[in-house]
């Protein structure tokens, strides 16, 4: 495979895996979320990511506690509910040279965040939005959330009446340029599906499936675990080759769709599903849509958009943080309030 | 022949007996929105400034794109008052859905300057009827249907210029400095106001007794409006980051705010050192304010009362997890939607408590556009120095009107950048507490995120914390906490801009107001003292904690009364929470809320009741 097979004591910038670990998750033990975090600790570690570099943040629910369970090297902002994405359009304004990786989970997106969700795709702003999709309010004793499939049932026999939102399908059509899905469940993929998120440019979705063992994990949920493991169809098989790797591997022509990433690393998604070019936008909506008709949870790469620029880019900011700029270049100087005082005479 | 309308024979030959008034009258200009006149009442608030004459300028305009009826008044005062007047002197009546009652509202003796076609004078008999055939004129001179409608505005700049006798030097002056680059549309709209006032040397006869007569009382002032005396002072006090939402009355703080930054902030390769972002909602706008606040930016947000409402969720967090934030709130009447493009000061209780809990804020209360300059910069240094949002609170009245001042003074203390442990700090410490009072000042240090050291990171949340931040519901931790809160907040007080006291130490009885009421308050003190005797002492707060000099102006009065601009008396309920119960029964009330600025007469009329003069 093409990730390190050997975990090496020390990452490629000296650190070993423990500066990347987090708290004790409070979390149920068997969380989805505690997997995920795991799966950010692993990436972050091998892609050599300063931890000190990174920006986590998070709006409120379970999955919004987690940051505190990983990287705590970190600077973390835990906000309020569903508003994580202008927190953090305004920590990455202040300081774009950061990597900033927001944890949400369906209720914080699809719910009360949808507001400020669907701007924050359109803006591509350079930062990864994870989801941890469990399709119930878990902090509140297991109410349907708006991503609950149509027809799955709670404990209580409940079932549940309305479609569910796709975040992905949303994501994709509102400008977000690297949106896929993954499973808790499945490590290999969601890693390569992170460490490609870390070298990409712009805003990442990932809407990463992650059973609630305690109110969502029985017989006619459709996020459990046991629904996840017969009905994930991969559309791609993710790996990624980092720039400072050198493994090479060979694959068929014509089954593998290369994406060179912008820190010079690769994406390599092989196609499982015929043909899927996963830099086609309305043939990512429409696949999405065709499976939600079937009942299909499609996981992998959905789209990739290696070239749109960022918001930053748009905004055209200077390279150094905004927000430690000096004074001498924040307060314009004397003669420029005289210029203006003698217009208005 | 003249053909100045006098309307009765009797006004005939009364420059003689009546006197005349130099310099302290009003001028109603009584027209329809989107009709472009605004300009053209600028050139003409600009002309008598040019003459020297202290003036000030209100538009009282209709939450509405176009077609309906707009009136902006002009006051000349001699004596350098600013407030609204009741009813104005000289009408220029353009819009014929109003003219009649325009006209019925002129006091006795007024003037009307008018559209021939409108045939005003069957109105009235106590005022002097000046016709000027402003279509006739506008269509010899101007071809063009489509700029018709804006040279015509110029006719009766100059038609009303030649009547008060201002001198078309000054208007050409201040028409050459708009139209600096272009010459073309100088030459067209001077042409314009030449031929208005042409028509007036020739056809009309002056017979009322308003003039201007020059000055020298505004060498080296400058006519601004607050908003943009706001956005001024968020640009020189260095902000960064703005995340905005449009809404009535804020929007012109941001649009200055970014012209200034455009203007300033460019590095010769062209990059911008600032971000400006509309964003999709108030909500968003706060928050991407805190958060570019908490990663080192000076950040800023305008708004009103709906954009208050929705950002107190937000304020909260910002207070509770110690982050700075400047939110511009420009007052305008409420409750809901209420009335967009009136004036009022009934959010201060709301913004001084803005969210839920224990939430209390900082909020600076500028009281004219050189204040909105200097308390803005002092805003941002307190939002980083006290490490918690402020809030600075203007109203339409002052943020959406041009107003005369003293020419603002370039900062002279350097930015206050609060108390940011850099690396080495960390270094050197060891490590740090973001949430520990080490200095005794209630304030924690915090460290920005992306500082290269290992023990720079901290974890922000709005869940109650130790102070290293780290989730707590221990009762002993959740008290300290907010014991700290409430002690960083009372150490405000000697943070804030402190009163002013205006007058003092001649009377028993004072009064307390803030902001615009100040304009009507400074003039009421006037009348007071020349129509019943009374002296009145008067002091006029700045920010919210209340420095400790306003409970002693309360203390040595036997009653204050505080003027406000609401209908439940809000400032002086602030008061009362913060004034020992004695003081705090010295209190009395007045209160004006119609969503017109407040006018000195109101004030004067309703004290001179209350204390039986």
């Amino acid at each position: 495979m093409a990730t390190a097979t050997v975990t090496p004591k020390v990452n490629h910038i000296g650190l070993p895996i423990l500066e990347y670990r987090g708290g004790k998750s409070t979390l149920c033990a068997g969380c989805g979320h505690n997997a995920i975090s795991e799966r950010i600790v692993q990436a972050m570690y091998e892609m050599g990511v300063e931890p000190e570099r990174v920006m986590k943040m998070s709006g409120i629910g379970c999955s919004s506690k987690s940051p505190a369970y990983f990287m705590s090297r970190a600077h973390a902002f835990n906000s309020v509910h569903g508003r994580m994405p202008s927190v953090s359009t305004g920590a990455i304004l202040a300081n774009h040279t950061m990597t900033t990786l927001g944890v949400s989970g369906d209720g914080d997106t699809a719910s009360i965040g949808m507001g400020q969700f669907v701007h924050m795709m359109r803006r591509n702003l350079p930062m990864i939005y994870i989801i941890e999709d469990n399709g119930v309010y878990g902090l509140t004793k297991g109410q349907f959330s708006a991503t609950a499939d149509l027809g799955s049932k709670l404990k209580t026999g409940v079932v549940n009446d309305l479609p569910g939102i796709d975040t992905c399908a949303l994501a994709i059509q509102l400008g977000a340029t690297f949106v896929g899905r993954s499973f808790s469940g499945d490590k290999r993929q969601l890693l390569s599906m992170l460490k490609a998120a870390i070298a990409h440019k712009g805003t990442v979705m990932l809407d990463v499936i992650s059973p609630c063992v305690t109110f969502n994990d029985h017989e006619g949920s459709t996020k459990s675990y046991k629904f996840m493991q017969d009905n994930d169809e991969p559309i791609n098989e993710v790996d990624f080759v980092a720039s400072f790797d050198e493994i090479e591997v060979d694959y068929g022509s014509g089954e593998v769709y290369e994406v060179e990433m912008h820190d010079g690393s690769n994406l390599r998604l092989r196609k499982l599903l015929e043909d899927y070019d996963p830099t086609n936008k309305a043939n990512a909506v429409r696949t999405l849509m065709e499976a939600q008709e079937k009942d299909e949870i499609l996981t992998g790469v959905f789209y990739i958009d290696t070239k749109k620029p960022t918001f930053i880019d748009q905004l055209n900011v200077v390279d150094e943080p905004l927000g430690q700029l000096p004074e001498s270049v924040t307060r314009p100087p004397k003669s420029a309030l005289d210029g203006l005082m003698a217009s208005l005479q | 022949m003249a053909t100045s309308d006098l309307a009765l024979g009797q006004l005939e030959g009364a420059l003689s007996v009546r006197e005349r008034v130099v310099n302290d009258f009003s001028i109603n200009v009584a027209t329809v929105n989107g009709s472009g006149s605004q300009s053209a009442n600028s050139v003409l608030l600009k002309s008598i400034f040019g003459m020297g004459v202290p003036v000030s300028g209100k538009n009282l305009f209709p939450s509405n794109i176009a077609g309906l009826p707009t009136w902006y008044t002009i006051r000349a005062s001699k004596d350098g008052y600013v407030a609204r007047t009741r009813g104005a002197e000289v009408l220029v009546a353009l819009n014929p859905d109003t003219a009649q009652q325009d006209t019925l509202d002129l006091p006795s003796g007024g003037v009307a300057i008018y559209e021939e076609k409108l045939n005003l004078k069957q109105y009235r008999d106590d005022v002097v009827f000046y016709p000027v055939p402003l279509d006739a004129i506008t269509a010899g001179l101007c071809p063009e249907p489509k700029l018709r409608k804006l040279v015509r505005n110029m006719v009766y700049v100059g038609a009303v210029a030649q009547l008060l006798r201002i001198d078309l030097g000054v208007v050409e002056h201040g028409l050459r400095k708009q139209f600096a680059k272009k010459v073309k549309v100088f030459e067209l709209n001077f042409g314009a106001v030449k031929a208005g006032f042409d028509y007036a040397t020739e056809k009309l006869t002056k017979q009322d007794p308003y003039f201007i007569e020059r000055m020298n009382q505004t060498a080296g002032k400058i006519i601004i409006d607050g908003n943009a005396a706001c956005g001024m002072g968020a640009v020189f006090a260095g902000v960064t980051v703005v995340a905005w939402y449009p809404i009535t009355p804020s929007t012109s703080v941001v649009e200055a705010t970014t012209d200034l930054l455009k203007k300033f902030r460019v590095t010769p390769e062209g990059k911008a050192t600032f971000a400006v972002v509309q964003a999709e909602d108030e909500l968003a706008a706060i928050g991407m304010v805190l958060g570019a606040g908490w990663a080192g930016a000076r950040s800023m947000t305008a708004t009103s009362g709906p954009g208050i409402s929705l950002m107190a969720e937000f304020a909260g967090l910002g207070y509770f997890a110690e982050i700075p934030g400047v939110i511009f709130d420009v007052q305008r009447s409420g409750p809901s939607t209420g009335m967009p493009t009136r004036t009022s000061q009934a959010d201060l209780l709301s913004t001084a408590f803005l969210s839920h809990g224990d939430t209390k804020h900082i909020v600076l209360l500028p009281g004219s556009v050189k204040e909105c300059f200097e308390l803005s910069i002092a805003a941002f240094d307190l939002a980083e120095r006290m490490q918690t949002p402020v809030f600075v609170l203007t109203d339409l009245d002052l943020g959406m009107n041009n107003w005369m001042s003293e020419a603002f003074e370039y900062p002279k203390a350097p930015l206050d950048r609060g108390k940011v442990l850099n690396a080495e700090d960390l270094e050197r410490l060891g490590g740090f507490a973001r949430y520990r009072d080490v200095d005794g000042d209630a304030i924690g240090w915090r460290t920005l995120p992306g500082t290269p050291h290992p023990k720079a990171g901290y974890f922000t949340r709005g869940t109650g914390h130790t102070d290293t931040s780290a989730y707590t519901e221990k009762p002993e931790e959740y008290v300290k906490l907010m014991d700290r809160l409430s002690r960083k907040f009372n150490n405000a007080r000697k943070l804030v801009p402190g009163p002013v006291t205006v007058k003092d130490g001649t009377s028993k009885i004072g009064f307390l107001a803030y902001g615009t009421t100040d304009f009507a308050l400074r003039e009421s003190l006037d009348q007071l003292e020349k129509e019943y005797g009374k002296k009145v002492d008067y002091m006029r707060i700045r920010a919210y904690p209340f420095a400790h000099e306003i409970h002693d102006f309360v203390a040595s009065h036997e009653r204050v009364y505080v003027v406000e601009q609401d209908r439940d008396a809000q400032l002086a309920s602030l008061l009362k929470l913060d004034l020992p119960g004695e003081q705090a029964m010295k209190l009395r009330s007045i209160l004006h809320f119609n969503g017109m600025p407040l006018d000195a007469r109101t004030i004067t009329e309703e004290f001179a009741t209350r204390e039986g003069l």
